[in-house]
């Protein structure tokens, strides 16, 4: 397509001199004295077209190189995450790891109202203490901070849960004294807690 | 962080900072600025050609910046190459290297390298020193500038450019898809918010280009051509009446079908997108442009007048997009997803995602403009004075 | 004197005591079978009473930071009919209990939010880079070594489960425990819930009681407009929830 006059005719035939279309272009026409030297005339599309070839295999090399090799294997994701993330280590021990020792204590909650209630509700992360029994005692919170989080009055808790306005029910009585917290039901020295 | 209501816990604080908001805003430039230059190259708009290298000179300087937002935003930039090794085709986001790269080498690049290459050769042969190196390099060894050569660089160069208008609708589209499909947010959830961005664009990429244009001139103390701006204003005017037609259908849209959001996104458009919604993008941003220089096509209105409108109309609309981004991305994130409050975006001056930063970004591009600008200087007369 | 037979006998001997060596590091049970679960949640609105031990065990259990929430709490109060105006509270995620109400009168209860683990979920879906995934037993996971940090799954979770992490500038969500529940034992929330009111369920297990309920009683998934598959399973919920 001819540049200058915009139209559709061969540019191969076309009777305008360059000078003429260079500057329509707004180019200036090529100074004296300067060396042109005799390549094909699309030469430098070739070297480009060289250079982008080499940067693609390169790419591709490196690509195989850094994708982890575990990808892909279920998904598209690393494979080895799945085995990562089950590797954790556990804060709390699970209620059926307290069985063991404590069978006892099992055997008054399982009778009274917190039968539901897992033992590391009240008593905190246990794994360490389950794992080895002497690295770490439990500490309890105070009863009057660890029941109220349940047992206080609020109008946001199902009509059936037991809740208490503290302050009403007891008059500053701390919980334990009449409630033995295995089995909430049970007094203190009714049944060894 | 001050939250109006209630907001589920993790949405109090944003995720998408004003960086998400110079991202989009940097690459519209670029596909603004692109469009204007095929304007002259496809379609054959003469009145536009003092405005063509120089159209394409401030693209490539603003897509050279558009990674460095996203790059100071990800929680671990040194595992972007990611991207390229397993990106994960349901994600428009992993688009992005791709899309990025393809714009940058086989349209931007080539398009400018192919188009200045006739003066890099002149150039390579009639400096000395470390410049002669520079253009020599840029030759790629070859400093064949005969009729034959440029001819087929004329033609490549002509359907690089015709590859390059939707792939700039590309470069910019995807990031309109990347919000626009995100169903859990519905501010953004809309099958026009690809087309939105991509009409905006254009309308930055060219009120940028006019600015740069009559800035250069003035500075290079050369007549404005009256009948380039006129014509690149008209261009601007068009494509504005299509951007407002499409975010008023949006609009109207959304306050005819009122779903669950509607409430919501009502109020916090009239409380804390008010400034930049209502006055930034809509009033001084898109009405005032379009009347003004509607105005101009109708009345006849003398060049001093016509110049300054021109440079007003253009600041006011660039501000008017960079508000349309930030409403978009921040306006997104500033209601709960719950519909039941609003949070605040606390902007910091100094911080990996600040102020400055920002600030910095959007002023970088001008600074790569300059320096391109001296390399491959995109008007005639100053070639020959470095020649000589 | 080792001899070739000696070899040949003891190799066996070796493998069998390799797999109880193996049993003894802390990964998941070697008869955990992947395929075999499909893991869900349900979410009883009619148990809970918003004592926050979930968040707090959940934090414990997953080192979750301060101001952060991989679950929590929300107090509702729904004065009369109407089911869009809904009045909600989160103190802290519910994670120090809630303080008393003022509220008088009308419908109050509390909900229990957490990842709904969707079995086709939108945070997987765009995240570029495949960091975050569902798991081949059920389980929407982040792969935290491989994680950009772009938090475009932040943006598309329709429930607000996720966070970035602010030391390790990853995306961070519930994991389900993932690290217990491949051992046999339940989540973190649910093995400090007093009441019952979150229970694992295991969707391809028809032993699984949770799995039974399921299949008797009126459950509801949250935005089931969005088609997110979510499995946590809620049971007596108000409408006006979100």
């Amino acid at each position: 397509m001819c540049v200058c006059c915009a139209s559709r005719h061969n540019v191969a035939t076309c009777s305008i001199p360059c000078a003429t279309r260079n500057r329509a272009r707004g180019w200036p026409t090529e100074p004296d004295g300067v060396h042109v030297s005799k390549f094909k005339d699309a030469g430098h599309l070739v070297r480009l077209a060289i250079a982008c070839a080499i940067v693609l295999v390169v790419f591709l090399l490196v690509r195989a190189y850094f994708i982890p090799k575990t990808f892909g294997e279920y998904g598209h994701y690393r494979g080895a995450a799945l085995s990562e993330l089950s590797s954790k280590p556990l804060a709390y021990a699970g209620h059926k790891a307290c069985e063991d020792c404590h069978a006892d204590v099992l055997e008054v909650k399982k009778a009274g109202k917190h039968a539901g209630v897992n033992c590391e509700a009240c008593h905190g992360p246990l794994a360490k203490h389950a794992e080895e029994p002497a690295s770490m005692v439990p500490q309890l919170p105070e009863t009057a901070v660890l029941c109220a989080r349940c047992h206080e009055e609020n109008i946001a808790k199902p009509k059936t849960f037991p809740q208490v306005a503290s302050t009403q029910h007891s008059g500053g009585v701390v919980c334990k004294t009449c409630h033995v917290p295995h089995s909430p039901l049970l007094q203190p020295g009714d049944k060894k807690s | 962080m001050p939250v109006d209501g209630f907001m589920y816990p993790n949405e109090i604080e944003l995720q998408w900072s004003v960086l998400i908001v110079v991202y989009p805003f940097v690459t519209g430039l670029v596909a603004g600025a692109f469009i204007l230059a095929s304007l002259e190259r496809i379609f054959h708009v003469d009145a536009v050609k003092p405005t063509y290298r120089l159209a394409m000179l401030t693209a490539l300087a603003f897509l050279l910046v558009a990674p460095l937002p996203l790059q100071l935003h990800l929680g671990h930039p040194e595992r972007s190459l990611e991207m390229y090794l397993t990106p994960h085709r349901s994600s428009p986001m992993a688009m992005f290297g791709f899309v990025y790269l393809w714009y940058l080498m086989a349209v931007l690049l080539l398009e400018v390298w192919l188009d200045f290459r006739r003066d890099i050769v002149l150039l390579s042969q009639s400096t000395t020193g470390w410049r002669r190196l520079l253009y020599r390099a840029l030759t790629l060894g070859s400093s064949n500038i005969s009729q034959g050569a440029l001819r087929v660089d004329e033609r490549v160069g002509w359907v690089v450019t015709l590859i390059g208008i939707p792939s700039a609708f590309l470069l910019h589209g995807y990031v309109g898809f990347i919000f626009g499909t995100v169903k859990a947010n519905p501010w953004w959830s809309s099958p026009l918010m690809p087309v939105v961005f991509i009409f905006s664009a254009m309308v930055s990429g060219i009120a940028m280009v006019m600015l740069v244009y009559m800035a250069m001139m003035k500075l290079r103390k050369q007549p404005i051509d009256m009948r380039c701006v006129d014509t690149v204003a008209q261009y601007m005017l068009y494509t504005f009446i299509i951007d407002f037609a499409l975010e008023m259908l949006d609009l109207i849209h959304r306050i005819s079908v009122a779903d669950e959001s509607f409430r919501s996104l009502d109020f916090m458009v009239h409380t804390r997108l008010f400034f930049s919604q209502v006055i930034l993008q809509i009033v001084l941003g898109t009405v005032v442009p379009i009347l003004a220089i509607g105005l101009i096509q109708i009345f006849h209105v003398p060049e001093k007048i016509r110049r300054a409108a021109y440079a007003i109309c253009g600041c006011l609309t660039i501000i008017g997009i960079f508000a349309m981004r930030w409403n978009v991305v921040i306006g997104g994130q500033l209601f709960s997803k719950s519909f039941l409050g609003y949070t605040t975006y606390k902007l910091e001056l100094i911080s990996r995602e600040g102020e400055l930063v920002a600030a910095g970004l959007l002023i970088l591009p001008f600074i790569i403009l300059a320096v391109l600008i001296k390399v491959l200087p995109p008007w005639p007369e100053r070639q020959t004075t470095i020649g000589d | 004197m080792i001899t070739r037979r000696k070899m040949l006998m003891l190799l066996p001997a070796a493998a069998f005591a390799w797999k109880y060596v193996l049993a003894g590091t802390p990964e998941m049970a070697s008869n955990y079978n992947r395929s075999e679960h499909w893991w869900g949640m349900l979410l009883d609105i009619d148990k809970c009473i918003g004592c926050g031990n979930c968040v707090r065990g959940c934090a414990t259990e997953n080192n979750v930071p301060e101001g952060y929430f991989r679950t929590w709490v929300e107090r509702y109060h729904v004065p009369g009919w109407r089911q869009e105006t809904p009045q909600v509270d989160s103190p802290n995620g519910g994670k120090d209990g809630f303080p008393p109400s003022t509220a008088v009168g009308g419908k109050n209860f509390f909900v229990p939010k957490m990842c709904n683990h969707c079995a086709e979920s939108p945070c997987t879906q765009v995240c570029p880079v495949g960091a975050t995934f569902e798991s081949p037993d059920g389980v929407v996971l982040v792969d935290e070594t491989y994680c950009l940090g772009c938090r475009y799954c932040i943006q598309a979770c329709p429930y607000g489960c996720r966070f970035l992490h602010p030391t390790k500038h990853t995306a961070e969500k519930c994991s389900l425990c993932y690290h217990r529940i491949t051992k046999g034992l339940t989540t973190a929330c649910c093995e400090n819930c007093p009441t019952g009111a979150r229970q694992l369920a295991d969707l391809k297990n028809p032993a699984d009681p949770i799995h039974e309920f399921l299949k008797t009683h009126s459950v509801q998934v949250l935005k089931p407009y969005l088609a997110t598959g979510a499995k946590a399973f809620y049971h007596d919920i108000d409408g006006s929830v979100r």
